[in-house]
C-alpha cells in the first residue's frame, strides 16, 4: 500500500526517477540561492530574469536550432549582461537596484520578442525553449547537476562576504573590497541556476522552487543555516509529494510541485514560530521580543 | 507534377474564358484571398490556381494553436475578398484578428459539413456509421459541387461567430440525413457545443479534420463554392480545377486506404507527441496515442506519461512518430525508456516548406502514410 502510494511510481518508471533526480538538484543547487535572494529583498529577481534571458535564448535557437548547449549560452550572456548592467548602474548611480533591473529586463524582453518575431517559422519559442520536468533527458540532467554543483561550492566560497553584504552592506564596504566582488558572483549565481531551471524544467518551476520554499523557510527560522537546510528541505518534500499527485491524479507537474510549495508556504505563514500569524497572536513576555 | 498540371489546366481555361469574355478576363485583377494555415492555403492554391492571390497567414512549419499574428497579417485580412478559416475553433485568434481588421468580405468555414469527432469521443463508436458516411459522401458533393443553392454558402455569408457552430450542427442534419443524426447522438453534441463557452483554443470537437481525405473533398467543395460565388467569371476554372483536384484526392485515398489496411491487426496503435490524427485513424481503423492531448498548449501529467509507457509496453509498440510542429524531447524522452524507435516525421497541422517531404496537403498526407507503413509494416 505505502510501496504503492510512495515507491513504486519511481520504481517502475525511469522519466519519474528522472523528474525526481532533477527537482532534488534544482533544490539543491536553487534553493539556497533563493533564500539570500529573498534576504536581500530581491524575490521579485527570478521573475524579471526569466524575461531578461529571451533574447540570448533566441539567438542560440536560431544559430543551432534546438541544442541545449546553444541556448544555454545565449540564455547566460543575455542574463549576465542585463544582470551586470543593472548591477552597475545600481552601484555608481542614485537609482535603486529594482528599478535599474526593471529598466534592463524590459529592454532585454523588448529584443527578445523582436528577435523571435523577426524569425519567420512561427513555432512558439516560448514554448520551444522552455522544458518541462517530465521530459528530462541525459543532457538536461547533467547541466542540472552541473550547474548545483557549481552553485553549492560557489555559495560555500563566497558565503561570508554574502551574509555580511546581506546583513549590513555598508559595514561590509567599509571594511573590505570584496563587496563588488561577492554582489556580481550572487547575481551570476541566479542567472545560471535560472537558466538551467528554463530549460530543463520550465520558468515556472525554475523560479518557484527557487524563491516558495525561501519564503516558507522564513517562517520557522531566524538563523540563515536554519534557513538554508529548511528550505532545501521544503523543496525536495514539495517535489516529491507534486510529483506523486501528479502520478496519482493526473495533474501537470511543474504546476503540481509549485503548488505544494505554495500550500507549504501558506501552512508556514499560519504556524510558523518566527512571525507568523498565530506566534505574532500569541501574548509574550515583554521583554522577550 | 501536380503543378504542372494545375498551369495547363488554369492555362487552358484561361484561354477558354479570354474567348468568352476578352474584356473582363484581361482586367481583372486576382481576387485576394487570405487562408489561416498552410494545408488550406494550399487546397484554395489548387482550387483558385492563378486567378487568385492568396496569402497564407500561418505558415509552413508553424503551429496555429499558438500563432500570434503579425500587422501585417492584420493587413491581408483587411484587404481580403475571402478569408478562409478551418473552423472548429482551430484558430483561436482569427476571430478577433477579423473583427480588429475590419474584415468586410466574406468568412468561408472550410469544415462546414464536416461530421465532426467529438472531443472525448471513443473512437469505436465512430467506426460503423464511417463506411455509410463514405457511400453516402460522393452524392452529396456532387450535388454540392453543381447546386447553386447550397447552404454552406449562406453560412459563410451570414456569419454571426458566436453561433457558428450551432449552425454547424444544424447544417449537419441537413446534409447527411435523418439516419445519420438519429444513429450517432451527434444533435448532442452539437447542443453540447452551443453552450460552450468560446475562450479558450479548443471547443467540443477535434479540429484536425484535414487529416481525412475524404473530409478533404468537403474542404475542396466548400473553397470552390466560395471562390465561384466572389469571382463568377472564373466559376468554371474554379469548378475544373475541383474536378482534377478531387479526383487526385480520391486516388491518393485509394493508395493509403491500400497502405492502412495491410498493416498487421496488432500494429495498428500509433504514437505521436499531440493528439492531430483522429479523423486519419478513424478513416482507416487505427488507434492514435499523444501525451500532450489535443492542443499542442496543454502540459501532460506523470499520470499520462505513465499510461502511456505502460501502454507501449504492454502492447508491444515498435514505433513513434514525432511531428514537424511540436516540442518533442517528451516523446523522445518516452522512446528511450520504452525501447520504441522513432519511426518518422509526421505533418500534422502544417506543411513543410519547399524543399521538404509534404510541401503540398497530397503530398503530406502521403508522406505520412508512407512514413506509418514503412515503421510499422511487416
Amino acid at each position: 500500500m505505502i510501496w504503492d502510494l510512495f515507491a513504486a511510481p519511481f520504481a517502475e518508471f525511469g522519466f519519474m526517477r528522472r523528474a525526481l533526480l532533477g527537482c532534488v538538484t534544482i533544490a539543491v543547487g536553487a534553493t539556497p540561492v533563493g533564500v539570500f535572494l529573498m534576504l536581500r529583498r530581491m524575490s521579485l529577481t527570478g521573475d524579471a530574469m526569466a524575461h531578461a534571458i529571451l533574447p540570448g535564448a533566441a539567438v542560440g535557437f536560431l544559430v543551432s536550432g534546438l541544442s541545449l548547449g546553444a541556448m544555454t549560452i545565449g540564455g547566460l550572456i543575455a542574463g549576465m549582461a542585463v544582470a551586470l548592467a543593472s548591477g552597475f548602474v545600481t552601484r555608481v548611480t542614485a537609482l535603486r537596484e529594482d528599478a535599474s533591473l526593471a529598466a534592463f529586463y524590459l529592454i532585454s524582453l523588448a529584443l527578445g520578442v523582436l528577435i523571435v518575431s523577426t524569425r519567420g517559422s512561427n513555432v512558439d519559442l516560448m514554448h520551444v525553449l522552455f522544458g518541462t520536468v517530465l521530459a528530462l533527458d541525459n543532457a538536461a540532467l547533467i547541466l542540472l547537476c552541473s550547474i548545483a554543483s557549481i552553485s553549492v561550492l560557489t555559495l560555500a566560497v563566497i558565503f561570508r562576504p554574502l551574509v555580511l553584504e546581506c546583513a549590513d552592506p555598508q559595514f561590509l564596504r567599509s571594511v573590505s573590497g570584496l563587496s563588488a566582488i561577492t554582489h556580481f558572483t550572487f547575481l551570476m549565481l541566479v542567472v545560471l541556476n535560472l537558466v538551467a531551471g528554463f530549460h530543463a524544467l520550465g520558468t515556472l518551476m525554475a523560479v518557484g522552487i527557487m524563491i516558495l520554499p525561501a519564503a516558507a523557510a522564513r517562517f520557522w527560522s531566524a538563523s540563515i543555516g536554519g534557513l538554508l537546510v529548511i528550505a532545501v528541505l521544503v523543496a525536495i518534500l514539495s517535489s516529491v509529494i507534486g510529483l506523486l499527485l501528479s502520478y496519482h491524479y493526473s495533474l501537470p507537474s511543474g504546476p503540481a510541485i509549485i503548488l505544494v510549495a505554495g500550500i507549504a508556504y501558506g501552512v508556514s505563514v499560519v504556524l510558523g514560530p518566527v512571525g507568523g500569524l498565530i506566534a505574532q497572536a500569541l501574548p509574550r513576555a515583554h521583554l522577550e521580543s | 507534377m501536380t503543378k504542372r498540371r494545375t498551369l495547363l489546366k488554369s492555362a487552358a481555361a484561361f484561354a477558354a474564358l479570354s474567348m468568352a469574355f476578352p474584356a473582363t478576363a484581361q482586367t481583372d485583377a486576382p481576387l485576394s484571398v487570405v487562408a489561416s494555415f498552410s494545408i488550406l492555403g494550399d487546397m484554395v492554391e489548387q482550387i483558385g490556381g492563378d486567378n487568385v492571390s492568396v496569402t497564407t497567414l500561418v505558415g509552413p512549419d508553424g503551429d496555429a494553436h499558438v500563432y500570434q499574428p503579425t500587422p501585417a497579417d492584420a493587413r491581408s485580412v483587411s484587404d481580403a475578398d475571402v478569408l478562409f478559416v478551418n473552423g472548429l475553433e482551430f484558430e483561436g485568434w482569427l476571430e478577433r484578428l477579423a473583427e480588429a481588421a475590419s474584415f468586410d468580405g466574406t468568412l468561408v468555414v472550410a469544415t462546414t459539413g464536416v461530421e465532426a469527432i467529438a472531443f472525448d469521443d471513443d473512437h469505436d463508436d465512430h467506426d460503423d456509421h464511417g463506411e455509410e458516411h463514405a457511400e453516402g459522401e460522393d452524392h452529396d458533393h456532387e450535388e454540392h459541387a453543381e447546386g447553386e443553392d447550397h447552404d454552406h454558402e449562406e453560412h459563410a455569408e451570414g456569419e454571426d461567430h458566436d453561433h457558428d457552430h450551432e449552425e454547424h450542427a444544424e447544417g449537419e442534419d441537413h446534409d447527411h440525413g435523418e439516419e445519420h443524426a438519429e444513429a450517432d447522438g451527434h444533435d448532442d453534441h452539437g447542443e453540447e457545443h452551443a453552450g460552450d463557452d468560446h475562450g479558450h483554443n479548443h471547443g467540443a470537437f477535434d479540429p484536425h479534420a484535414w487529416q481525412s481525405l475524404e473530409n478533404a473533398v468537403i474542404y475542396v467543395d466548400n473553397i470552390t463554392a466560395a471562390l465561384a460565388k466572389a469571382d463568377p467569371s472564373n466559376a468554371g476554372t474554379f469548378y475544373q480545377n475541383r474536378a482534377a483536384y478531387v479526383a487526385e484526392i480520391e486516388a491518393l485515398g485509394d493508395e493509403v486506404r491500400a497502405l492502412m489496411a495491410a498493416l498487421p491487426e496488432d500494429r495498428r496503435t500509433i504514437v505521436t507527441s499531440h493528439d492531430a490524427f483522429g479523423y486519419f485513424a478513424e478513416e482507416y481503423d487505427l488507434t492514435f496515442e499523444a501525451p500532450q492531448g489535443l492542443s499542442t498548449e496543454s502540459e501532460p501529467s506523470a499520470a499520462d506519461v505513465a499510461e502511456m509507457i505502460t501502454q507501449i509496453r504492454e502492447e508491444g509498440i515498435a514505433a513513434v512518430f514525432v511531428e514537424s510542429i511540436t516540442d518533442n524531447r517528451l516523446l523522445e524522452q518516452i522512446a528511450s525508456e520504452t525501447g520504441a524507435a522513432i519511426g518518422g516525421t509526421l505533418y500534422s497541422d502544417a506543411l513543410s516548406n519547399d524543399n521538404g517531404p509534404a510541401s503540398t496537403y497530397l503530398d503530406m498526407m502521403r508522406h505520412n502514410a508512407n512514413t506509418l507503413a514503412g515503421a510499422l509494416g511487416s
